[in-house]
């Protein structure tokens, strides 16, 4: 396997993993705030609410793949395009959609469905082009 | 402000990656020392307190602006971000790499919209 095609593929698996974590943890996140339920914003509601959300196995489930989404995050951008990666990470909007829409029933109104294929034409071009085109930036100490 | 911020912050942390180097596998031990000389990366640490920033920003426009104006319009950040890459993180952005940005930017500024 040549080095771009090595590179190529290397690059998806970790903007892959990074979809997984940060879909994963934001549903865990939302899953587990409600059933903490509304926050009094005082400083009792506040701790109650902290104090809920530490015991909450939910939270740090999502807490967990979080932390997973900032480190595949770091290591990819370590050779990869900020301008290739950023973009790319967007097809997450898409995952959600299909996944809410196959698992939760959930209605998908047209317009989000532009949206969706706007994101995912746009993330097809983005992955045409080279995932790393730049060394690290010699301007920059 | 806030998307300014934002962008600011990740390109401070890519730069910082990128001079921690890459792992040459993906392997865990290799990986652990990526993550040891990432967060070593001065760098990192100017893009986090950015991005905590942007993050103290965002909460304080929800204050102001419905949520159905402030979520879409941080989808401007894909270009903002790209532009800091082409012009300061010195990445090679070509045409079809722009039309990608842009029609993710208007397709999650769409989505975001509800």
């Amino acid at each position: 396997m040549s080095h771009e095609r090595r590179l190529r593929l290397k690059t998806l698996v970790m903007v892959f993993v990074m979809m997984v974590c940060a879909t994963t943890g934001d549903s865990l996140l939302k899953r587990g705030m409600s059933q903490i339920g509304p926050v009094s914003l005082n400083h009792a509601g506040l701790l109650q609410a902290f104090r809920l959300a530490m015991t909450s196995g939910t939270i740090w489930f999502a807490i967990l793949f979080l932390i997973g989404f900032m480190l595949s995050n770091m290591t990819v951008l370590s050779w990869a395009d900020y301008s290739y990666v950023m973009p790319a990470s967007a097809i997450g909007y898409a995952a959600v959609t299909f996944v809410g829409m196959a698992l939760l029933g959930e209605t998908v109104s047209p317009r989000r469905w532009i949206g969706v294929a706007l994101i995912c034409f746009g993330v097809f071009l983005v992955g045409q082009t080279k995932p790393s085109t730049s060394a690290v930036a010699e301007a920059l100490p | 402000m806030f998307v300014l911020s934002g962008s600011a912050g990740e390109l401070a942390v890519t730069h910082g990656m990128k001079k921690a180097g890459a792992p040459d596998h993906l392997r865990i031990k290799q990986l652990i020392s990526f993550l040891g000389r990432a967060f070593c990366s001065p760098w990192f640490w100017v893009g986090v307190p950015l991005m905590a920033l942007s993050f103290y920003l965002l909460m304080v426009l929800l204050s102001w602006e419905p949520i159905s104006l402030v979520i879409p319009a941080s989808a401007l950040s894909y270009v903002v971000g790209t532009l800091g890459a082409k012009y300061i993180l010195k990445e090679e952005v070509n045409g079809v790499r722009w039309a990608g940005v842009l029609l993710v930017c208007v397709g999650v500024a769409i989505v975001a919209a509800g």
